[in-house]
């Protein structure tokens, strides 16, 4: 059962009408209703068209949020080989919230970190939400500092609503964390480069996003803080967290716009959980085409990341 | 609510230790609840004498208890686009930066200076919680990475006074960006074999400890001061617990391997001159040639009293 968003009522009724024609027609009770579903299935195509054209910042973050939408390691089982995860931080624990290691990007070695969500309760669980612990981002920088010492490049999956807010995460040194995780991600002499697959957020999701090129999908978002978190401080009041949404900017054009981000993943009429083989082909031809690009370049990786992130804002 | 509480009050906070003050203001200690002079406070820089609660204080006279003889020279905040996302929420974003500008006289959260402590030059960066919560912006970032530059070039140590809420809300992602912004400016000070010490006020909590407050090669922090990545509520939310005693408070800290000391405000600027002079080798000064007062002669062993 497909997981229908609010806004997407129009589609669900139309959607719901080819079902029971589809039901009818295998009970024999009515003939030749293949030219009907044809009608409807384009009449579903062109709401979707409609609806996803102009969808809201509200709307994207629920996009971003889908359930069904492809998370982390979806894109690793699909775009990368000979993926061997690594566990653990060395220091206190492993955290299933950041998955990564190495593998192999079409034949060449890299390394790839991300957040996963989790797809059922369990796994859901099982990585926390996609919530990542200090233990999680410590482990994201042993990777980062491998790729460094074995010179391959590194992709990022971001998709986090945040960093954990927990007593443990806290006592741990979750700031700390954080702000290491961001400072080795600047300290990389290897290319890297980022994707913000779903949720990008806040402190949680730039301490594995500060790369040489940074993309977002068409449907993801990027904030500082969630369009929930800011209507609570701002007003008090969660209920206004549409507003919020609107007023921060936090959508892929917004941030290509403010020069935040290098580009924007197409994604597939009625999002990215409608067609996840879509999406996860297109990203994969951007990663090829951004690792041909750096592999080409003779550039200062680490100084053109430090450069491009004090130029940030300088001429908005 | 009476006259007191919604005119003295806000007056009081908003004026802590700047002109104007009424000579005959009574400030209240919120450990004990003992009524203090508010000219004894001030001399005391902001420490209440007879519990030792430290209250906040202004960047200004941060500086001026801090540097030798109160003397600094002040570096110019870098001008940057104000408003960036003609951002409103009950009010416009840009009358509440010139409320916050008129309420404070600073540009922007941060005032940087250079000067000397106990004779040592230094960049020192203060952060004023008094200005919309020393909340990140684009003008805090672009002031904090030109300390760092300053610090760079004119390869002194840096030392940075935290307090803040987190990110300024009102420049979204812009106000995300100045953690890696700042982030280099730590990192390249750091290359240059340069000192950065931390202190950590109340409070520092959310992206500001989740960037440069936390990655100081030295970390002290005052006593009693809030200092977290997420917000006590938000983390009772989350959890539906209640938070144990003395939670994300600098002590707790301390007992938790994120800081390096508690030191109190008026011993700051030794600890920090001290610690400095160590870490840049600075020769001690010339001793006398004879020793006023002699060296304590060794005792006895067996003479030396039980402890």
């Amino acid at each position: 059962m497909y997981n229908y968003l609010d806004f997407e009522k129009p589609v669900q009724d139309l959607e719901g009408k080819i079902l029971e024609l589809k039901k009818l027609s295998e009970s024999g009770e009515a003939v030749d209703v293949g030219d009907e579903i044809a009608r409807l299935e384009k009449r579903v195509q062109e709401a979707l068209r409609e609806i996803y054209r102009a969808l809201t910042p509200w709307q994207k973050v629920q996009v971003a949020r889908h359930a069904d939408r492809p998370h982390c390691l979806d894109y690793v089982k699909s775009l990368f080989t000979d993926f061997t995860p690594l566990a653990g931080d060395r220091k206190f624990g492993e955290d299933a919230a950041i998955v990564g290691g190495f593998a192999r990007f079409r034949g060449e070695p890299v390394a790839v970190i991300g957040q996963e969500k989790g797809s059922d309760t369990k796994s859901r669980l099982k990585h926390n939400f996609g919530s990542v612990r200090p233990e999680g981002y410590r482990k994201a920088v042993r990777i980062m500092e491998l790729a460094d010492r074995f010179k391959v490049p590194m992709i990022s999956l971001v998709d986090t609503a945040g960093a954990y807010p927990g007593i443990g995460a806290e006592e741990r040194g979750q700031a700390e964390a954080i702000a290491r995780s961001t400072s080795a991600c600047l300290a990389l002499s290897v290319p890297t480069m980022s994707v913000v697959i779903g949720e990008g957020g806040s402190g949680g999701a730039i301490a594995i996003a500060t790369a040489n090129r940074v993309y977002m999908l068409e449907h993801s978002v990027y904030s500082v803080i969630s369009p929930e978190g800011a209507a609570s401080i701002l007003w008090r009041d969660t209920t206004r967290s549409k507003e919020a949404a609107t007023n921060m900017k936090i959508t892929a054009q917004d941030l290509l716009d403010l020069k935040i981000i290098d580009g924007i993943i197409p994604e597939p009429i009625g999002g990215a959980q409608r067609a996840p083989d879509t999406v996860v082909k297109a990203t994969g031809d951007l990663i090829a085409r951004t690792l041909g690009e750096f592999a080409q370049s003779n550039a200062d990786f680490r100084e053109h990341r430090r450069e491009k992130y004090l130029a940030m804002g300088r001429s908005l | 609510m009476n006259w007191i509480t919604n005119f003295v009050r806000p007056r009081i906070n908003s004026m802590l230790g700047r002109r104007d003050i009424p000579e005959n203001l009574w400030i209240k200690d919120p450990d004990s609840g003992e009524m203090v002079f508010h000219k004894d406070l001030e001399s005391n820089q902001w420490v209440i004498p007879s519990s030792g609660h430290h209250m906040k204080i202004s960047a200004k006279e941060r500086l001026k208890f801090f540097f030798d003889n109160g003397e600094y020279e002040a570096l110019e905040n870098p001008k940057v686009v104000l408003d960036p996302l003609k951002f409103r929420d009950e009010k416009r974003y840009t009358d509440r930066l010139k409320e916050a500008k008129a309420k404070t006289q600073l540009e922007d959260a941060i005032l940087s200076a250079t000067g000397t402590i106990e004779g040592l030059p230094i960049v020192a960066t203060v952060q004023d919680f008094a200005f919309m919560g020393g909340s990140l912006g684009m003008a805090a970032g672009e002031a904090i990475v030109k300390a760092f530059e300053t610090a760079l070039a004119r390869k002194r140590p840096m030392v940075l006074f935290a307090a803040s809420g987190g990110a300024r809300m009102q420049e979204g992602i812009l106000s995300l960006m100045q953690l890696p912004r700042t982030t280099v400016g730590v990192d390249r000070l750091k290359e240059a074999g340069l000192p950065y010490i931390v202190v950590l006020t109340n409070p520092t909590t959310g992206g500001v400890t989740a960037s440069y407050a936390m990655l100081g090669d030295v970390h002290i922090a005052e006593p009693g001061a809030l200092i977290g990545f997420a917000g006590p509520r938000v983390i009772e939310q989350t959890i539906r617990e209640k938070l144990p005693d003395g939670f994300q408070r600098a002590e707790y800290l301390m007992e938790h391997g994120m800081v390096d000391m508690v030191v109190s405000r008026l011993e700051m600027k030794s600890t920090v001159a001290r610690l400095l002079k160590i870490l840049l080798k600075t020769p001690l000064p010339q001793e006398a040639a004879e020793p006023e007062i002699l060296p304590p002669v060794p005792v006895a062993p067996e003479t030396r009293p039980h402890v």
